[in-house]
């Protein structure tokens, strides 16, 4: 489609409307579920995160479950700090421990929506460990992991997803380790759910979040995010919006593709989609069948 | 959930671990989240079986680290919890106990102590996590410990630490021994009318006029439970009264010196120390859990030589009693402090008799209890 | 609206115009707004916001057709949009040919 940009609403437009930048008192719709006196948030110019919240509260709202039914847990880091923005019962914990957090307030309150929304560096380096044993429990809960390839809070040092030869300010000379395949570890831990989007995806993300919070057990759903300020910058790559761009041109949808081949190499083909979406028994379903025995 | 099936009103036999356990589930535990470490093992056994009866939670976290996340989840989800450990496992969950202080979680933890340093004795008895359950997280914060001596008071001290955890809003140390958790003695537990429980200080305040962290005279906020439209937000970070992250000199002074005064201003009401033939006593013996028991013995052997010597057992540890030792400092020749470990508390009890009194430890370095004679060889020199 | 080519259904089809509105001192100045915006709606000002970043302008602000992408790619929760008028009205506006649009927007 090419419309035109001079059709009738653009004559239509009255020359005394006042210009929409000088609109003021603005009450922007996601603020329902934003702690507006917090804003504007800490992230950098062009960061990814603050995209994936929006379509985080979109992606609530599409589910229908009321909004208070809803606990956000992060962890440390940049994305860490989404728990201190939306407004919903939330819990910034420790470094890497927002999972095992999160088991304690799924299993004592099973009818909360937990939603851990944490860093890459935070969920598979440090809380590598919380990760795949609550996959392997199948814990109903839901894990949104940004991921941006570095840990940008301390000042951008390689995490276990920096690609291999990406340059980090502790891997100077370039990445020389193999970095995790996120989808993958999880998915052969016996996630129910798995998918990845970047933040250039705005709706797919969105629904894989919905789809991610209304599934019956575990899923998690990775999004690449730009971090201009370190990632971008380390690796000469531009602003954030070349990342966006990057993202643009190299990303493949491949709904269903088999989680081995979800490596990610520095500056290459991202796949993208959803890879897994299966039923599976809970624990809490399994706690159940085992207490009747 | 029934009381009674929590409560197993009655004379048992045994061991202090299950004893803890049964006090967890008689305070109205009902999520643990464990993993398992001798000699701490057999209270997470026992609430595997036990808490599926009360509707409750047992879960075999992935390392002590996620135990003690996992409780403090539990409580914001509105579950009395609770996890057990001991030496290696006390370490891995320094970091999370602190947030449970900053965050103001009612949670217990009871470390059943081992010898150390590192993996040390796993089967041997040590106190030397004293100063660790005081001073292990990073930061400036206020704990309550209490050291039970028999199985009896581990039943008995669990239900008093939920009971401390929810009147302060803080996670709450239970620390047993070895020697206590493995020995087995008569256990009576009571019926539920007469277990006195502390409910959780939940706010009555509507969602629009509740402020998480606004305290009232005794420091205590209260609490809400997630998922009822407070919309809260926790965090480890510093935060103001709305439960915000303000990371400066002002806020961060506001906040620790009142997490660290709602123990202090309240030290009084929560101290609890036991004394026998204190006043007039020549020696005074300063002990604490298993020990206390030896120091008994060497107590009835001074007395048997006429010495005049009295005994003082803090059942909590922390808060320390230093207004008592400081007044019996005055009236005494000198304190003993036999404790399982090279010397801890007997720095406190040096510090509050201010050289007023001689003070002697007598040391072990962990892995059996005291010989009496050890006990009674320092009375003596005390007295020479 | 104008096609390049006149769908069959045309007289069936809605097509919602939308109000964008900006949250000047949020924004950081990304530009993502600007560069996804299918329909050219908006462009970088020339004014810096109170902490220095060039916020977007809707120059356009007749062609937007509330498809709500500049809301959701904003990583700044500044800017947003609101349906306004639907086909038949826009239809009935594109005859009358002058009827001022905007205006109640200050809300």
């Amino acid at each position: 489609m090419s419309p035109s940009r001079t059709d009738s609403a653009t004559r239509n437009a009255s020359p005394t409307a006042p210009p929409a930048a000088e609109r003021t008192a603005l009450r922007h719709p996601k603020d329902l579920l934003l702690r507006e006196d917090r804003l504007p948030h800490i992230w950098c110019p062009t960061c990814g995160i603050g995209t994936c919240v929006a379509s985080f509260i979109e992606a609530i709202a599409e589910t229908g479950i009321p909004e208070e039914k809803f606990a956000v847990i992060s962890g440390i880091g940049c994305t860490g700090r989404v728990a201190g923005y939306v407004k919903l019962d939330s819990f910034h914990t420790t470094h890497g421990r927002a999972i095992p957090y999160a088991t304690g307030l799924h299993l004592a309150h099973p009818e909360m929506k937990v939603v851990v929304f944490s860093g890459d560096g935070d969920l598979v380096a440090i809380g590598g460990n919380h990760l795949i044993h609550a996959a392997r429990r199948n814990l109903d809960i839901t894990i949104i992991c940004v991921n941006n390839f570095i840990y940008g809070m301390t000042g951008g040092q390689l995490a276990p997803t920096t690609p291999h030869t990406a340059r980090t300010t502790t891997s100077p000379k370039g990445n020389w380790e193999y970095p995790f395949n996120v989808p993958h570890l999880v998915a052969s831990c016996g996630a129910t759910y798995v998918a990845r989007w970047t933040s250039l995806h705005v709706r797919r993300m969105r629904q894989a979040m919905r789809e991610a919070i209304l599934k019956r057990g575990f899923s998690l759903v990775e999004i690449i995010a730009p971090c201009s300020t370190l990632y971008a910058r380390k690796n000469r790559l531009g602003t954030g919006y070349d990342l966006m761009k990057f993202y643009h041109d190299n990303c493949e949808v491949r709904h269903g593709a088999d989680t081995k081949e979800l490596d990610i190499e520095f500056q290459q083909k991202i796949a993208v989609g959803k890879f897994v979406d299966v039923e599976k028994p809970t624990f809490l379903d399994r706690i159940g069948a085992g207490r009747k025995k | 959930m029934s009381a009674k099936h929590a409560v197993l009103t009655g004379e048992h036999f045994m061991n202090g671990d299950v004893a803890a356990a049964e006090g967890g589930l008689a305070a109205g535990c009902t999520f643990f989240g464990g993993y398992p470490i001798t000699p701490a093992t057999e209270v997470a056994e026992r609430m595997s079986e036990r808490l599926p009866e009360v509707d409750g939670i047992y879960i075999q976290m992935e390392d002590e680290i996620a135990s003690m996340c996992a409780i403090l989840g539990a409580a914001w989800g509105g579950a009395k919890s609770m996890t057990s450990t001991s030496g290696p496992g006390f370490s891995l969950m320094m970091e999370n106990l602190g947030l449970g202080f900053m965050t103001e979680t009612p949670c217990v933890l009871v470390n059943v102590q081992r010898g150390g340093p590192s993996t040390g004795l796993p089967t041997l008895v040590g106190q030397q996590d004293i100063m660790q359950a005081r001073w292990g997280s990073h930061g400036d914060y206020e704990v309550i410990a209490l050291a039970p001596n028999s199985p009896q008071e581990c039943f008995d001290l669990t239900i008093e630490a939920f009971n401390l955890s929810e009147q302060y809003r803080m996670p709450v140390l239970v620390m047993t021994d070895e020697v206590i958790g493995h020995m087995t003695e008569k256990v009576v537990i009571p019926p539920p009318e007469q277990i006195r429980l502390t409910p959780r200080r939940y706010t009555r305040r509507p969602p629009a006029e509740y402020v998480p962290f606004a305290t009232g005279q005794d420091l205590v906020p209260e609490m809400i439970k997630f998922g009822e439209g407070y919309r809260v937000h926790i965090t480890g970070l510093t935060h103001d009264e709305r439960g915000y992250p303000v990371i400066n000199a002002t806020e961060q002074a506001k906040l620790v010196r009142r997490l660290v005064d709602k123990v202090r201003r309240n030290a009084e009401r929560i101290l609890r120390v036991e004394e026998d033939g204190t006043d007039g006593a020549e020696v005074v013996i300063v002990c604490y859990g298993i020990t206390s028991r030896v120091a008994q013995m060497a107590l009835e052997l001074a007395r048997r030589k006429r010495k005049r010597v009295g005994l003082m057992r803090l059942v909590t540890v922390w808060p320390f009693p230093e207004a008592r030792i400081r007044e019996l400092a005055r009236q005494v020749r000198g304190f003993v402090v036999p404790e399982i470990n090279l010397g801890q508390i007997v720095y406190e009890v040096e510090r509050c008799a201010a050289g007023q009194a001689r003070t002697l430890l007598v040391p072990h370095a962990g892995g059996d209890v005291h010989p009496p004679e050890a006990i009674l060889r320092a009375i003596e020199e005390v007295l020479s | 609206m104008r096609f390049w080519r006149t769908p069959l259904d045309r007289d069936k089809f809605e097509c919602p115009h939308g109000q964008v509105f900006i949250i000047v001192e949020r924004c950081k100045g990304c530009a993502f707004c600007v560069e996804y915006c299918p329909r050219g709606v908006l462009e970088i000002s020339e004014k810096f916001n109170k902490k220095g970043y060039h916020y977007p302008v809707a120059v356009r602000e007749g062609a937007c057709v509330d498809c709500n992408l500049c809301e959701v790619i904003c990583p700044e929760f500044a800017i947003y949009t609101e349906c306004r008028n639907e086909c038949a009205e826009d239809e009935a506006a594109e005859e009358a040919s002058a009827q001022p649009e905007g205006g109640e927007g200050t809300s």
